[in-house]
């Protein structure tokens, strides 16, 4: 099978592509919220930590 | 505690139930109206055509049912929450589930039974089939008491909450899809002269199963919205 | 014997062992991938539905965690309602937005895999009439969720919400089931695959582990947060934060 024939997917490359390119999105999606989320309550944490250790 | 005990507190509380509905009367005229009106917005909308109508009327007449029952739930808890009795009838020595049973049966009988009556009506408007009558008034029979049943759960849940109404919609819906599924199919059997014994003995089990485990659940859940 | 499951119980105990999960499940989600992904494409065509059918390979394991994710959901809810235990209110609060996710893409793939087998985007075929109710009880469970303000309470809302939907999702599944049949032409012939070919269960299995082992690092991922969230004030989380 040539790339191009690959890429083609025998006619069906719309249909295929989206499927896939759309899993990848959702699924990469889905890691980085939950990261971000991840990172914003550390951060939050973090400056509380830091502000209650300044003080005393 | 007697079985006497228990019986009589749930004719209490029915009774209680009926005569504070007995006063404010719009609480369980208007989903009725809405039922009405929702119906007979269906002709307007897709044309007169009789068979056309017929075709639809199962449907259509089941849905509005779905919709009016629906509606009438935020009430059934929300009074008795806002003046502090649920909170007594939480803690009160009763098993919490006859007395749920109780006011889920009130709820029935103001909003189920008057759409079953008034569901010939619609039949007509819709230009059901009269072999059709019968069988829409036998599924509403066996199917609202179920809706009741089913939607007081998502009313227990969202109780506390000052926007219920819609969420409710959402949690209840989905739920009701088994029942619409059941109970249109067979009206539509029935207008073919076929038999429905199948699908009326789905919904007399989902209604037995929602008899059997939904007041406990609600019981749960009226617990945990008042909780907080 | 039981010591392990109470410390699962354990915030602190919790915290620590999903963060040396990580590195392992995120590891062995891309070998699966990789793999999965190689057998998905060298796999030969199918006489029938020709390349198209590839998309099966991400469409049923979708489908097949969507309805893992609402199991393991209410699973969690139901430990956290009957022994009181916040971990698992945590873990199902975390599981819902992953299951609705994948609900979706199920319900979009499904659409793909329709489009040049059925001639239109959307078919009320049995399966993905199930599927769309299905996102409907994701969604009303994240939007009860929610709407209450007190955590604990919205946990355990939220676990009588799962339960009533996980005794439900069958009568839905085998009722919606019944109206297609009803239906359905009797010309129609559905359009299943009636006998997996082992070059076509290779890579459903492996996208379908791929797919399980991202659930659960995500799931790890975001029960970490659920658990820093909720415990932000006490010690343990104060003292990891001081340098």
């Amino acid at each position: 099978m040539s790339v191009s024939e690959f890429f083609h997917m025998g006619g069906y490359a719309l249909y295929v592509w989206s499927s896939y390119g759309l899993t990848t999105v959702v699924m990469i999606a889905l890691y980085l919220f939950a990261k971000r989320d991840q990172q914003q309550i550390k951060q939050q944490i973090a400056r509380r930590v830091a502000r209650s250790g300044s003080e005393t | 505690m007697n079985e006497t005990s228990m019986l009589s507190v749930f004719w209490l509380l029915l009774r209680r139930d009926l005569l504070l509905a007995a006063r404010r009367r719009s609480e369980w005229v208007n989903p009725l109206l809405f039922f009405i009106i929702v119906v007979t917005l269906f002709p307007l909308g897709v044309g007169p055509e009789p068979n056309a109508l017929r075709e639809m009327a199962p449907g259509v007449i089941w849905v509005a049912a779905l919709l009016a029952a629906m509606l009438s739930l935020d009430n059934l808890f929300r009074s008795d929450y806002d003046d502090g009795s649920l909170e007594q009838l939480i803690i009160s020595p009763h098993p919490v589930s006859v007395l749920v049973l109780a006011k889920v049966s009130a709820q029935w009988l103001l909003t189920g039974l008057p759409l079953i009556l008034l569901s010939p009506l619609l039949a007509v408007l819709m230009n059901l089939s009269s072999e059709a009558i019968p069988a829409l008034m036998m599924t509403l029979a066996l199917g609202t008491p179920a809706l009741t049943l089913i939607g007081a759960i998502g009313a227990a849940l969202t109780v506390g909450l000052r926007r219920g109404g819609v969420l409710l919609s959402l949690l209840v819906l989905p739920l009701y899809i088994p029942i619409l599924i059941f109970a249109a199919s067979a009206v539509g059997v029935a207008g073919m002269g076929l038999s429905i014994e199948a699908q009326l003995s789905f919904l007399a089990a989902l209604l037995m199963l929602s008899i059997t485990l939904a007041p406990m659940t609600i019981a749960a859940a009226l617990r945990i919205s008042l909780s907080s | 014997m039981f010591a392990w499951f109470f410390r699962l119980g354990s915030p602190k105990h919790v915290y620590r062992i999903a963060g040396r999960f990580l590195p392992w499940t995120g590891g062995l989600f891309l070998l699966l991938l990789i793999s999965g992904l190689y057998y998905s494409f060298s796999a030969p065509p199918d006489y029938q539905q020709g390349e198209s059918y590839r998309i099966i390979f991400v469409h049923v394991p979708a489908a097949w965690m969507s309805m893992f994710i609402y199991m393991v959901m209410a699973l969690a809810g139901g430990v956290g309602l009957v022994w009181k235990m916040k971990m698992a209110d945590m873990v199902a609060s975390a599981a819902a937005p992953i299951g609705a996710a994948f609900t979706l893409l199920a319900l979009v793939t499904g659409s793909f895999w329709g489009k040049p087998m059925w001639g239109t985007w959307w078919v009320w075929d049995a399966r993905l009439t199930s599927e769309l109710i299905l996102l409907f009880l994701y969604l009303g469970f994240i939007a009860l969720q929610a709407a209450i303000e007190d955590t604990r309470t919205a946990a355990r809302a939220g676990a009588i919400l799962a339960l009533v939907g996980v005794i439900n999702i069958p009568i839905i599944h085998y009722s919606v089931e019944w109206w297609y049949t009803l239906h359905q032409p009797a010309t129609i012939t559905k359009m299943d695959t009636p006998s997996i070919h082992i070059s076509m269960l290779i890579p459903l299995l492996l996208m379908a582990g791929a797919f399980k082992v991202f659930f659960a690092h995500v799931l790890l991922i975001r029960t970490r947060t659920e658990i820093l969230r909720r415990e932000q004030k006490t010690g343990w989380v104060q003292e990891l934060f001081k340098k």
